[in-house]
């Protein structure tokens, strides 16, 4: 889906299940995905807690838990099959060298007991084949790349002594070293300072370019999608409900969940009034879903949503939405009035 | 504003963790205002002292300097044991993380009802389990959720128990540090409303700490702007955000993301150096720059920030 003339295909999911085995009962974690990754872009990954977002790309860098495991389908990268993968062995072909990952929380994902600068040149060494002077000097660059400066001396510091920004500058430079094609960003600015988080966004920008990465971005933060991604994948309940090109889902979203997700934000909302939410909780991946996943939560379902799953309907060449709103016999129905005011105030600035 | 009651009033405050060598300046003389019935939101990023404040408030953290009014009547220091009795039942407090701030071991019933069962707050056990009960409903939880244990519900509803926790006590004031920084996007609007709801019912005032932003934009009456342990602004809500004049609160609200691809792109980052402030000969103090809006700086500085941006001339 969403055919992308201009960029080759890098990365392509197909048709993928992800079950895990908890207390004796299966979990369907990721329900029939299809996703296609191109190379250069920026994809972002926008789901709550437990939609599933995280379990996707663990499936990609073979992360899963010991309890999970693929149940149908395929994930092709290169001439391979990923979701074939069974050994660490085959994993280390490409975790690291073909696609690195940017954890969440900077002040555990380093080792406290070496320095930085060893850390970062452990990859060098490993995945660029460099050693010695060569090995030290390619450290620094890296170091200098992600804006730490005074190098030479950092390079011999441990990770406390740095502050929480500075120390995701080091996690990125370490999955940076390894010199991956794609680029995983799973909640990277989540533990940071508001000042620090736009820091950090634009040196993941700039390393992009720098480096000719393809990335995905996971995240619950809109603000964070609005300023990376070039595409959004909305994800619900293992699901992905909508996709498209950034401002097509911010400014010409069509699932209700999507508007739901932009409704809440505080900024749409006025002062003193009640803030849209929606109301429940998301359902249990333990039981079988039915039809839409989210329309018990959706004030605008269709009979046809309780019992049979929409598929994606096709919204232009890059955008599509799986909600049954979009079929043809479906009843007009417009977002709601707070939403349509910032569709319009989108559709003007892409005029200008 | 100024008719207004005055609740809480914080003057001079002085926060200092450690002794000697390793001493730490946590607090410099902070000082603010909060009105009954309103909602004071303090911003700052992580270590610039915003959590000190609101625990001294709730007198978890010592205080070194300054005191602490409620009522006009201090908290702090040595105060006789019936008006600390009244403080703790009157002052609450809900906690950022809802998985950690509940005991995984204590009934639901029990959570709640801590506080009751230390003050002794009731007659008998049958009112005691009618108060409960009653917090429940209050924060939208069925009151048989009581018997069962906190492991049992999800981050939103653990976090609408820490609610249902402080309201049992009927407290006047109640300093929410962070209450939805670590709940889901569709959850966080849930807890917003649930808390502005509380608030019109039962009259309740609010400290509200946050970093975000955009939600402290939402909710706040007030907000003070905190840096590495002093109060550079403090002005109504919608005047900090639509002229803001120290130039750290201006790189704050300049990074807060927007969900609009368009602007978010176009938008510069205001980035804030702390050396550009000469204040070596020409002391900067807490000065009233307009009607309720204070700004933390010297003499040259205020006659430049009223020219730069047209306040008060």
């Amino acid at each position: 889906m969403g055919s992308n003339n201009e960029k080759p295909r890098i990365l392509s999911i197909q048709n993928l299940i992800i079950k895990f085995k908890l207390r004796g009962q299966v979990l369907t974690a990721i329900r029939n995905i299809s996703l296609d990754l191109y190379k250069g872009e920026s994809l972002a990954i926008v789901g709550e807690s437990g939609s599933g977002k995280s379990v996707l790309v663990k499936s990609i860098m073979g992360l899963l838990d010991k309890n999970g495991f693929i149940d149908q389908g395929q994930i092709l990268y290169k001439d391979y099959d990923l979701a074939q993968f069974n050994t660490e062995k085959d994993w280390l072909r490409i975790r690291g060298k073909e696609i690195a990952m940017v954890t969440q929380d900077p002040m555990t994902s380093l080792n406290p007991l070496k320095t930085v600068g060893k850390q970062i040149e452990e990859c060098v060494v490993l995945h660029q084949g460099l050693k010695g002077k060569e090995a030290y000097e390619r450290t620094l660059k890296l170091l200098r790349d992600v804006g730490i400066g005074d190098v030479e001396k950092r390079y011999k510091q441990y990770p406390h002594e740095f502050s929480g920004g500075m120390r995701q500058r080091i996690v990125i430079a370490i999955a940076v070293a390894c010199n991956p094609k794609i680029l995983i960003c799973d909640e990277p600015t989540t533990a940071l300072d508001v000042t620090i988080q736009a820091q950090i966004l634009q040196l993941l920008k700039n390393l992009q370019e720098m480096y000719g990465l393809t990335t995905i971005y996971i995240t619950h933060d809109l603000g964070v999608v609005a300023k990376v991604a070039d595409r959004i994948a909305v994800m619900y309940a293992g699901d992905i409900i909508e996709i498209g090109k950034t401002h097509e889902v911010f400014f010409d979203g069509k699932h209700p969940y999507t508007w739901a997700l932009l409704s809440s934000l505080p900024q749409l909302g006025s002062k003193g009034e009640e803030l849209y939410s929606i109301k429940g909780t998301p359902p249990n991946l333990f039981n079988e879903i039915k039809g839409d996943a989210f329309a018990p939560r959706n004030p605008y379902a269709l009979n046809i949503d309780f019992v049979e799953r929409p598929p994606f309907f096709k919204v232009t060449e890059t955008h599509f939405a799986k909600t049954w709103l979009l079929h043809a016999d479906a009843p007009k129905v417009v977002p709601p009035q707070s939403l349509q005011a910032f569709f319009e105030e989108g559709r003007r600035y892409a005029h200008e | 504003m100024s008719s207004k009651e005055v609740l809480l009033e914080v003057k001079g405050l002085n926060v200092t963790f450690g002794k000697g060598k390793s001493k730490f300046e946590a607090i410099r003389d902070v000082s603010f205002e909060i009105y009954k019935g309103e909602t004071f939101g303090l911003v700052g990023e992580s270590g610039s002292g915003k959590t000190t404040i609101g625990r001294s408030i709730m007198r978890i953290n010592e205080v070194t300097g300054g005191e602490i009014l409620f009522r006009g009547r201090p908290i702090n220091g040595n105060i006789p044991k019936e008006w600390d009795r009244e403080i703790t039942q009157k002052i609450q407090m809900i906690f950022q993380d809802p998985m950690a701030s509940l005991n995984e071991r204590a009934k639901v019933d029990y959570v709640i009802s801590e506080g009751l069962l230390n003050t002794k707050k009731f007659g008998n056990d049958a009112e005691r389990m009618e108060k409960v009960r009653n917090a429940l409903l209050e924060v939208g939880l069925l009151p048989e959720f009581a018997s069962r244990f906190p492991h049992e519900f999800s981050g939103g509803q653990r976090q609408r128990i820490g609610i249902a926790r402080a309201l049992v006590m009927e407290p006047e004031f109640i300093i929410a540090d962070e209450p939805i920084s670590a709940l889901d996007v569709s959850i966080r609007a849930q807890v917003l409303n649930l808390l502005s709801n509380l608030q019109k019912q039962n009259n309740l005032t609010y400290l509200f700490i946050a970093h975000d932003l955009s939600i402290v934009r939402f909710i706040t009456d007030r907000t003070a702007v905190i840096y590495e342990g002093e109060i550079v602004e403090l002005a109504p809500t919608e005047k900090l955000f639509s002229n803001p004049i120290h130039p750290y609160t201006r790189a704050l609200i300049s990074a807060v993301p927007e969900p609009n691809p368009y602007k978010e792109r176009a938008k510069k980052v205001e980035i804030y150096n702390p050396a550009q402030h000469n204040y070596e000969k020409d002391r900067p103090s807490f000065v009233e720059i307009e009607d309720g809006h204070f700004v933390h700086a010297n003499k040259e500085e205020i006659s430049r920030y009223r020219t730069m941006y047209k306040i008060g001339v």
